[in-house]
Formats: structure tokens, C-alpha cells, sequence
């Protein structure tokens, strides 16, 4: 455990917003916070099924620089990834979230939060995916 | 049009909990997905933090017929685990694992002006077109899904 990158209250605090915004979501309008169906769904949804989705997104987009206009600066990310492994990445992100109907907040955070066993079932089975892949790729392949 | 205003808000705090939880950063969702190295607890707190409160709102909604600004709640309509959602979420996973995107940490980070994420963001669009390029096969499974879990909702009597 590396005590020293534990960041529990950061952590709970962004999470609440997280939930917050799901809330929201479902209470007003009745949808769930699934980001992989919100954009997947984009392109095939019916004319007034579109706006709430593009606004969706232009929110999240918007939210780093809110956060810069608050703190002053812009959020700091390391991506070690190469190129094509973000692209070989992105490929089986787009594909798997579509063909399993949901991603990290669509099946980890809305569905648990609405007690689903098929989403407790997708949660388990990409964090075990995920946890795997980097055993594989840190641990055994040696990069 | 209040619909709209309402899921900007929403995507809006959501991509604030992102960057305030630092899950935007892949460098820490990796540190949380790789448990035989330096492991980084956070993520797991994210999570609760967001289940919890959105269960909260699930929660609350329940009473009610209808959301506050529409007719009436779209939840999804299947409810059985079937190969679809397990493989789905495997290659899902992988993906997560290789990159430490998942899609809305990778949207938001668009804004950040780098290309990494403008990649990530590409590919999974394309991804995501190519199931959709399967779609008729995809839906057909979808309807068979859901007829079984009717099936088994009545037989149970659900």
C-alpha cells in the first residue's frame, strides 16, 4: 500500500460529486449517468433524445476549466501509455462498454447503487479484467 | 429545454468528481487496479462515495411515477446476466487496464489539450461504431434476453 498517494477525503469528496450528478439525473430526468450509453447512444437516438445527451458531454468538458477558474490550475495527469496502446485501448473500451451495456459509472456506480445483479456481475468482471491486465502488463511482461 | 440545462449540470458535476477524486489521472487508476504493486486504495473510495449518494437519489425517486422533467423513468430492460455482458465487460476491463481511461475520466480529459486522451477518445468512438456495425445481431440478442428475463420475472412472479 502506498500510503503516501492515499487520498481518502479528495477521493470521497469527488466520488459524492459523482453520485450527486447521477442523482440529478435520474430524479429530473429520468436517465441513467451511463457515460459509454450517453455518447454510444448518440448517434442512433431519435431527434428529442439528442440535446440532453451533447449537453451531457459539453458539461464534463467543461469541468476541468471550471475546476482551473477555482484552483488556479489545470489537473495534473500521467499517461504512460503509448500511442497505439491507447488507440488498442480505446478500440476495446468503445467496443466492450457497448457490447456489455455499460462502463464504470453506468454498471459500477449507477447500477449498484439500484442493487442490480447484472450490473454487480459487469462491475466484477472488468475490475477483474482490469486488475488482471495490469498484473500482466506490470508485473510479468516487465514494463 | 430544461432537460438539457439539467444534464449539462449533471455532466458538469460529474466531471468535476472526476477531477476533484483525481480519477482523470490514469497514472492513479492504475495505482488503484495494480494490486501487487504500489497499491492506491482511493479509487474503491470513489466508488462508495458515488454509490452512495446516487443511491440516495435512486432512492428517493422510488415513490415517484415520473422524474421531475419527463414522463417517466428509463431503466434498462434487461435484467439477465448473460455472455454479451460478461465478455462485454471483460474486453471493457482490458482496455481500462491497458490504458487507465475509462470513457468519462477519457472525455473529460479532452479538454486537458493533450493528445493521448484525443486518441483514447477516437478509438473508443470507432469501437463503439463497430458494435454498432453489428447492431441488427446485437438487438436480436437483446430481445431474446429480455424475453427470457420476462419469462423467468413471471414465472417467478415478479
Amino acid at each position: 500500500m502506498a500510503w503516501e498517494n492515499f487520498t481518502p477525503l479528495s477521493a470521497s469528496l469527488g466520488g459524492a460529486l459523482i453520485g450527486l450528478a447521477a442523482a440529478l439525473l435520474w430524479l429530473a430526468n429520468g436517465r441513467i449517468a451511463g457515460i459509454s450509453g450517453i455518447v454510444g447512444g448518440m448517434r442512433a437516438a431519435a431527434k428529442g433524445d439528442r440535446a440532453w445527451r451533447v449537453a451531457f458531454v459539453i458539461g464534463m468538458l467543461a469541468a476541468p476549466g471550471l475546476s482551473a477558474l477555482l484552483t488556479g490550475s489545470l489537473p495534473r495527469v500521467t499517461i504512460d501509455a503509448s500511442l497505439p496502446t491507447l488507440a488498442i485501448a480505446g478500440l476495446l473500451v468503445g467496443f466492450g462498454t457497448r457490447l456489455g451495456s455499460g462502463c464504470t459509472s453506468g454498471h459500477g456506480v449507477c447500477g449498484l447503487a439500484r442493487l442490480s445483479r447484472r450490473s454487480l456481475a459487469a462491475t466484477l468482471a472488468f475490475m477483474t479484467a482490469g486488475i488482471a491486465t495490469v498484473f500482466v502488463v506490470r508485473h510479468l511482461a516487465g514494463v | 429545454m430544461a432537460r438539457t440545462l439539467v444534464a449539462f449540470l449533471s455532466g458538469l458535476l460529474f466531471g468535476l468528481g472526476l477531477v476533484v477524486s483525481r480519477m482523470i489521472d490514469p497514472a492513479k487508476v492504475l495505482a488503484f487496479l495494480d494490486l501487487a504493486g504500489r497499491w492506491d486504495a482511493s479509487l474503491a473510495f470513489v466508488m462508495a462515495g458515488a454509490v452512495l449518494f446516487a443511491g440516495g437519489g435512486f432512492r428517493l425517486a422510488r415513490g415517484r411515477a415520473a422524474p421531475f422533467l419527463d414522463d417517466r423513468f428509463r431503466s434498462p430492460e434487461c435484467h439477465a446476466i448473460d455472455r454479451p455482458l460478461v465478455m462485454g465487460a471483460l474486453l471493457f476491463g482490458v482496455g481500462w487496464g491497458l490504458a487507465g481511461f475509462c470513457p468519462g475520466p477519457a472525455l473529460t480529459a479532452l479538454s486537458l489539450g493533450r493528445i493521448e486522451p484525443l486518441v483514447f477518445v477516437s478509438a473508443m468512438l470507432a469501437g463503439m461504431a463497430a458494435h454498432r456495425g453489428l447492431d441488427a445481431l446485437a438487438a436480436a440478442r437483446a430481445r431474446r434476453c429480455c424475453d427470457a428475463s420476462r419469462r423467468f420475472e413471471q414465472a417467478s412472479g415478479g
